[in-house]
């Protein structure tokens, strides 16, 4: 789905289904797959198991790895949202990995949705039929078993794409994360750290407008990529957003098809004879839309929505890259002018200890900004590869399962017409 | 045939004046009626008109005037061999209220005697208002009112069709003045909504719920006590259905619009968007997303109309089915009373003879008689009207099964052009998500 996974390499999570959101513990079964024999140096993660309990969901990750640094070749550690978000702030944070694009971290886990309209059902309860109550509400449990198993999905593709990068792959914190097997220390944010969170974003957004302001890029790729990446990431967030509606309201749509076909099914029980019968085929038909239409949906959420959303964060940390490819900038043209006050200050002196140092920190700014801008360049080039074929895989699959849904609407409507035809 | 003859001819007992000889103002007065011929007659009403065909168009909504003073006029085409009409196709322009008038006057003539008459379109004066104050220039069908006047246009045209379907509504001479004079109708005075008549009309007709609640008539007939109970049955299913697919109809026009902010958002990623193939492959999916939205506009469109308004025609005939058996109780009430009158005059005419007062005892046979043969005639009457109900349910039974059917069957052959449409778009945007190099 995303990239940095093989789908089909990826084992298939088996999550047994819920009935209420705390007695359920939504499990996905460790994946009984082959250990497929793995090469030199090679780092696996997936996410074997997740439970949910209250608002917090554990991941198991599970670790199989020939890298010599590892203890073992085999691992499994339990590991909370929070501790995904603090080893992502470990790669954010580290000077050595500003020129890369560091993976988006994955969103938190929100079941709030399905929790409201869980409860909204069972305020409503009196105004249904048993029946219709009990599909809403199976209706309800395979919406939040589908965002439980979305937020997995989308750890692991965090956790896949570090493991694959050349770079990540060996990071210290990383081996961390995925190896002590104790709590990493990631208390759950209190509020006073989000509220510092909102000071650092703020302070960050300024940071970004006021470097924007002063610091004249000299190289027109990478203005022109901020430039590019500030656009695109307001209408991938856009597009994002009114699709997650679209497929929100088509499954609304879906929902009203059970209320028509339990509505049919009872008429058809004050009915007589060939209307009786036609009826309750009616209603069968009603309800076999709902499913279908339900489907055409949650493919949409899946291929288009999910698409959207994973590059809406994934362009935010290519600009995040381009932030601090800027700053470093404005650190270069800094120790440029340190040098040439040191100049001037000391242009009576023979070799200035001042002087020197300036040069020195002049040069290691330049060097530093230069590989930088190198790897970053490299890495704009990856991302754009990464989204083209990103989208052209979700595309070509959104477009095949909407084909492939339409059809079989169609072919299961003319087989009712013709039942339908029948018995009228 | 012969009923426009018998019209003509004074009624039967039209001397016999049930509401003159009233002295007690009693608690049947409500169910007294004037006296009016049945109009009976001998076209079989369960017989379907062989090889009879009538199609009625109602279109071009115009408006007419401006202001508060201004309406809206239909054009309503008849396609019909009916030998009762004098040509196959004509055409007239008629207003709102004509269709109300004409629905007043139908139910003044045909529900006395048990036939379940179509009722017209509701009044609405928020849309009506809301045309009436549209700027004269925008043309008519624009906007807001568009969709009110498209659905008042349809509703119509059901109407007709529904009244023309019927064996003898069809062929009544209001009915074929209607749809054949082209001169102006006589204005109906009492459909508008605020005038004295359509005042007097609501209490008359809070009298009647009124007398509909507080008097239960002693069913003798058990096809009547089942009938009654599976008509609120039905309709109480009916109206539930009704509220589901209402539901339906306005997500489905919410998903439209969503549809359509997708597309115009994949329009602006394609602009923005560097890659010559993924953008043009986006503006592709803004085309595709662009045409579900008219679709889904469709679709909507086809729950409505076809779905939601059949839906909403039954909910009013099975009213009017109710207003016939409510007709059958007031006939019955009717006789009830002639009966209890008939049996004062016989204590009366007994009392007569016995004191010996010979003098009055002529006057006394007299009503005794009167009402004996009115008791006769409202035995009848109640007789008639029961019969005819049986034919009319029978004849309406029959026609709402088809009806039902073919709705059922037109809207998922909609529901399966649509899927053929998702189709094409979906497989002809295909190639320019492959070509993405």
């Amino acid at each position: 789905m995303m990239d940095g996974t093989d789908e089909s390499g990826s084992p298939q999570k088996e999550v047994s289904p819920t009935t209420t959101e705390n007695a359920g513990t939504p499990t996905s079964q460790p994946a009984a797959s082959t250990p497929v024999p793995l090469g030199d140096n090679s780092l696996v993660v997936d996410i074997s198991d997740a439970l949910s309990e209250k608002d917090k969901v554990k991941f198991t990750v599970h670790t199989r790895t020939t890298i010599p640094g590892y203890a073992k070749q085999d691992m499994y550690v339990v590991r909370q949202h929070e501790e995904f978000v603090w080893l992502h702030d470990r790669f954010e944070e580290n000077e050595e990995y500003a020129g890369y694009i560091i993976p988006p971290c994955p969103p938190r886990p929100d079941f709030d949705a399905s929790r409201e309209k869980l409860q909204r059902l069972g305020e409503g309860e009196g105004n249904m039929t048993k029946e219709e109550f009990k599909k809403m509400k199976l209706e309800l449990e395979a919406e939040y078993l589908a965002t439980f198993k979305k937020t997995v999905a989308m750890h692991e593709v965090f956790l896949s794409r570090l493991a694959a990068h050349p770079v990540f792959r060996n990071d210290q914190h990383l081996k961390v994360f995925l190896e002590y097997d104790q709590d990493l220390c990631a208390k759950p944010r209190k509020k006073i750290d989000i509220f510092g969170g909102i000071v650092r974003s703020i302070g960050k957004t300024t940071d970004e407008l006021y470097l924007g302001a002063t610091v004249r890029d000299v190289n027109d790729f990478f203005e022109n990529e901020l430039q590019f990446l500030t656009e695109y990431h307001a209408h991938l967030k856009e597009a994002a957003t009114r699709t997650e509606k679209m497929t929100n309201k088509h499954k609304e749509v879906a929902d009203c098809h059970i209320k028509i076909s339990a509505n049919l099914m009872q008429l058809s029980t004050a009915e007589r004879g060939s209307m009786e019968k036609f009826l309750a085929k009616t209603a069968e038909v009603f309800e076999k839309i709902r499913n279908m239409e339900g489907r055409v949906s949650s493919d949409q959420d899946l291929k288009l929505g999910d698409t959207l959303r994973y590059y809406q964060r994934d362009s935010h940390a290519a600009k995040a890259l381009l932030v601090r490819r800027l700053r470093c900038l404005a650190a270069y043209e800094a120790a440029n002018r340190n040098l040439e006050k040191a100049r001037a200050k000391n242009k009576d002196v023979h070799a200035p200890l001042e002087v020197q140092e300036a040069e020195t920190a002049q040069t290691q700014a330049c060097e530093k900004f230069d590989s930088m801008s190198a790897c970053g360049k490299e890495e704009l080039v990856g991302f754009r590869a990464r989204r083209v074929a990103a989208f052209k895989k979700s595309l070509i699959e959104l477009a095949d399962l909407e084909t492939k849904h339409a059809k079989s609407q169609y072919e299961f409507l003319r087989q009712s017409l013709l039942s339908l035809q029948e018995i009228a | 045939m012969e009923q426009t003859e018998q019209q003509e001819q004074p009624p039967l007992f039209d001397n016999v004046d049930i509401t003159a000889v009233e002295e007690e103002n009693d608690i049947f007065e409500s169910a007294v009626q004037e006296p009016l011929q049945p109009v009976m007659e001998d076209i079989a009403t369960d017989e379907t008109t062989n090889g009879q065909y009538m199609e009625i168009n109602v279109s071009d909504p115009q408006k007419i005037g401006e202001g508060i003073g201004s309406y809206v006029a239909y054009k309503v085409t008849t396609n019909t061999n009916n030998s009762k009409y004098s040509k196959r196709q004509f055409t007239t322009t008629r207003r709102f209220s004509d269709f109300l008038g004409l629905h007043d006057i139908l139910v003044s003539k045909y529900l006395r005697c048990g036939r379940i008459i179509p009722p017209a379109p509701q009044k609405n004066i928020i849309g009506s208002t809301k045309v009436k104050m549209s700027q004269p220039q925008s043309e008519l069908g624009q906007g807001l009112s568009m969709e009110w006047v498209e659905n008042r246009r349809a509703a119509l045209q059901r109407y007709l069709n529904r009244t023309a379907q019927h064996p003898v509504l069809s062929q009544d001479p209001d009915f074929i003045n209607f749809l054949e004079s082209d001169q102006e109708l006589p204005r109906a005075v009492n459909t508008a909504a605020l005038s004295g008549a359509g005042v007097m009309r609501l209490f008359n007709k809070v009298g009647e719920t009124v007398n509909k609640i507080t008097y239960k008539m002693d069913e003798n007939d058990p096809w009547f006590e089942d009938k009654i109970a599976e008509v609120e049955n039905l309709d109480m299913h009916i109206q539930k259905l009704h509220t589901a697919i209402k539901a339906l109809v306005s997500h489905r026009k919410d998903l439209a619009a969503l549809t359509g902010g997708v597309a115009k958002s994949a329009a602006m990623l394609s602009t923005c968007e560097e890659h010559t193939g993924l953008s043009r492959a986006l503006s592709q999916l803004a085309d595709v997303e662009e045409k579900i939205e008219i679709l889904r506009f469709e679709q909507a469109n086809s729950d409505l109309y076809i779905l939601s308004e059949t839906l909403k025609d039954y909910i009013g005939l099975f009213g009017a089915i109710k207003d016939v058996f409510h007709e059958r109780v007031k006939v019955f009430q009717n006789w009830q009373h002639a009966q209890l009158q008939l049996t004062k005059r016989r204590e009366n005419k007994a009392k007569i003879e016995l004191s010996g007062r010979n003098e009055k005892l002529d006057q006394a046979q007299k009503e005794v008689e009167e009402w004996e043969a009115k008791v006769q005639r409202c035995q009848k009457e109640f007789d008639d009207i029961s019969s005819e109900i049986k034919r009319e349910m029978e004849r309406f039974e029959i026609n709402r099964a088809k009806d039902f059917k073919a709705t059922i069957i037109k809207y998922l052959e909609d529901q399966m052009a649509h899927q053929q449409q998702l189709i094409k778009y979906w497989e002809g945007f295909v190639p320019s998500a492959k070509e993405i190099a």
